[in-house]
């Protein structure tokens, strides 16, 4: 379920990201042209005001024609209060000579220098933060036309300062406000790229609930194809792929189920003369007596094969009830040391096993069932190991728990995890003459039936068969 | 108690041969048969004393005919089942047969059963005890119900007279297939609960709500009369 998220993620962020950026641009755009266009403006009343003002100088400057004087203090200072409005200041330099208008606000000091060159060329304009505040500073130099009509540099240069916090302050709420509709547009994009992600995501959700659920072995999953994007087309290769699969599982189950259904078939098959057989085994087994060594050899033989033969049967069946997953359990209460001796008994091996049961142990357990795993486990252990073989029962927390233990030189370790596969062989050499294979996956299945489980472990001498029944 | 007549039905020529051999070996007069309607035809006038059956008959199978043999007296009845299979037993046991056994069987093994099904419940010196309605007669091995005598198979005499004889005790079902059934090993408790069930069905006013036998969940039974 991570990967789902992560594309979420992926996509809210990038979203977020574009819209942002998007923003960001169109409001610095829009704030720096505000900016410019008040800044303008400014500009261009004070250009207008100083024109007007300059343009009405009478007295002498610049070169000086014949009969002409240079003008006083008192004409420069006059100048520098008419050029001054309310808010602003004005700065009138003429050669080494400076003038402030009366406020005495500004000095020549706080006339930028690369403003001073500039104004020689016609008005320009500075924008300067001075003692806190920001204010355009314009300035230019007066012009005087020649005897020929040519205007001529003067020398006298005027500049004023026009406060900008004003504008400033109109900035500043342009500002604000351009922050918060970029907070709103911000939220709107999250929610927006948020729906617009689920919409997308959701049907990659979907698929992947289907895939497990595919996964898990529900092999009918299919998902509804809706409208033609990319999306529809994976969901519906999707289904196409699931109908595949199924198909193919069905026919190998269909196979499955019939080579079972023919092994079990065959089994049965094989009973009918089994039967015959085994009924007349006994009278050919008295009369092997009375022949000659050779012929009594074979006819022992045929009786030895004939119920080999028969466990092996006997076993394919009980194999296939399981595959075919109708053997069934019948729980009763069982006094687990009488059942351990009877399943001893009716073989003829309680000589040969030690039995080691509390008496009175009661267990809730299928009895026949039992009955078989005891006598898998007991008759390996008669088979491949050495006596004393122990069959011992306790009852623990988890339930009941059934060991045998034989004391003979024990299966090859790289044996150990196969002996309950079937037909499985530890000693290749002599395996032939012992048992049907089966046994013990049949007592592996018997236990499983009851919800238990079956171990075999490596002993110093032996095996150890562990066989835990849950309480039912 | 040797020679037994003994009604075989078995489809198999050769497992009916070889039964036949076995069975005659060991003592027992055997008549076979190759279908289940040819025995039930013979089978008045020929008076045998048990019915070995198989159950996978042509025609009418061997449960079917354990169920008409039922119908007629108290014959006592083995099955004969190729598959042990869970529901081939209880369907047999509740059609009333008193034992099965799966082939394929060893002759010493389906003698040993044939005995013990044609074993006679031991009848005591001559002794009735009376249980409200019920009355056995164990010298005469009788029972009866309101007067009216009640038909067991020897199985299911054998039963009841084991399970009167301990009034009041609870007889765990291990113990009762080893003396009614001669079972050595235990593992098939369902010939008890079955045999239990026709019992109840013949002795019982109301079999769902018995009265003498209880049913011991986990144990056994337990004959207490009302």
């Amino acid at each position: 379920m991570l990967k789902p998220i992560g594309l979420r993620a992926r996509l809210v962020i990038t979203f977020t990201v574009v819209a942002v950026t998007a923003s960001v641009l169109v409001a610095g755009i829009g704030f720096e042209l505000a900016k410019t266009a008040l800044v303008k403006r400014t500009e261009g009343t004070a250009v207008e005001l100083m024109r007007r003002e300059l343009e009405q100088i009478t007295f002498p400057v610049g070169r000086l024609r014949p009969g002409e004087s240079q003008p006083l203090d008192e004409d420069l200072r006059e100048l520098a209060n008419r050029l001054d409005t309310p808010g602003s200041h004005a700065v009138v330099v003429y050669g080494t000579r400076a003038f402030s208008d009366d406020g005495r606000v500004m000095t020549e000091d706080d006339l930028p220098h690369e403003l001073v060159a500039r104004a020689q060329r016609g008005f320009a304009a500075q924008i300067r933060l001075i003692r806190g505040h920001l204010w355009l500073v314009v300035g230019t130099e007066v012009l005087r036309s020649n005897e020929y009509g040519v205007p001529e540099l003067t020398g006298l240069q005027a500049f004023t300062f026009q406060p900008l916090d004003d504008d400033q302050q109109q900035l500043d709420s342009l500002r604000r406000a351009l922050m918060q509709a970029g907070a709103i547009t911000l939220l709107i994009a999250l929610s927006v790229a948020l729906a617009s992600a689920r919409r997308v995501l959701l049907p990659v959700r979907r698929l992947s609930a289907a895939a497990e659920a595919l996964g898990k072995g529900r092999l009918d999953t299919r998902l509804p194809v809706r409208g033609r994007d990319e999306l529809a087309e994976l969901t519906a290769r999707f289904n196409d792929a699931a109908a595949a699969l199924e198909a193919s599982v069905t026919e190998l189950r269909t196979l499955e189920a019939m080579s079972r259904r023919f092994v079990a078939d065959v089994s049965h098959e094989l009973r009918t003369p089994l039967t015959a057989m085994t009924a007349v085994a006994d009278m050919l087994s008295d009369e092997a007596e009375r022949l000659p060594r050779a012929p009594a050899e074979a006819v022992r033989l045929v009786l030895r094969e004939v119920s080999r033969l028969r466990e092996l049967v006997d076993h394919l069946i009980e194999v296939s009830r399981f595959d075919a997953g109708t053997a069934t359990l019948h729980l009763e209460a069982v006094t687990v040391a009488d059942a351990v001796r009877d399943s001893l008994e009716v073989r003829g091996w309680s000589d040969q096993v030690e039995v080691d049961v509390p008496p009175g142990l009661s267990f809730n357990l299928d009895p026949r069932r039992f009955d078989v795993i005891v006598a898998n486990l007991v008759g390996n252990a008669l088979k491949h190991g050495l006596p004393p073989v122990v069959v011992s029962a306790r009852a623990t927390q988890q339930g009941l728990e059934v060991r045998v233990r034989d004391h003979g030189p024990g299966i090859p370790l790289k044996a150990l995890p196969h002996v309950f596969d079937r037909f499985y062989k530890a000693e290749t050499g002599r395996a032939r003459s012992h048992g049907s294979g089966l046994g013990l996956a049949i007592a592996r299945e018997n236990a499983k039936l009851h919800g238990g489980t079956i171990l075999v472990r490596r002993e110093q001498p032996g095996t150890l068969f562990t066989v835990r029944f849950p309480p039912a | 108690m040797a020679v037994a007549g003994i009604l075989l039905v078995e489809d198999d020529p050769s497992v009916r041969t070889a039964l036949e051999l076995a069975l005659t070996r060991q003592g027992h007069s055997v008549t076979s048969y190759a279908t289940g309607e040819e025995a039930l035809d013979h089978i008045r006038s020929r008076r045998p004393e048990i019915a070995i059956l198989d159950v996978m008959l042509p025609g009418i199978d061997g449960v079917e005919v354990c169920r008409r043999i039922r119908r007629l007296d108290q014959l006592p009845v083995i099955l004969l089942t190729a598959r042990g299979d869970d529901l081939d037993v209880v369907v047999g046991l509740e059609a009333g047969a008193d034992d099965y056994v799966v082939k394929p069987v060893e002759p010493r093994v389906l003698d040993a059963r044939i005995r013990a099904v044609l074993r006679r419940a031991e009848s005591a010196a001559s002794d009735r005890i009376s249980f409200g309605d019920l009355t056995i007669d164990r010298g005469a091995l009788k029972v009866t119900l309101n007067g009216k005598e009640i038909h067991l198979t020897p199985t299911e005499l054998r039963l009841l007279l084991e399970l009167v004889r301990h009034p009041g005790q609870v007889l765990n079902r291990r113990y009762l297939l080893r003396v009614v059934w001669d079972h050595t090993h235990a593992a098939d408790s369902r010939l008890v609960d079955a045999c239990v069930q026709r019992v109840r069905a013949k002795i019982e006013p109301r079999p769902a709500e018995p009265t003498y036998i209880h049913t011991v969940r986990g144990f056994g039974y337990r004959f207490s009369p009302p």
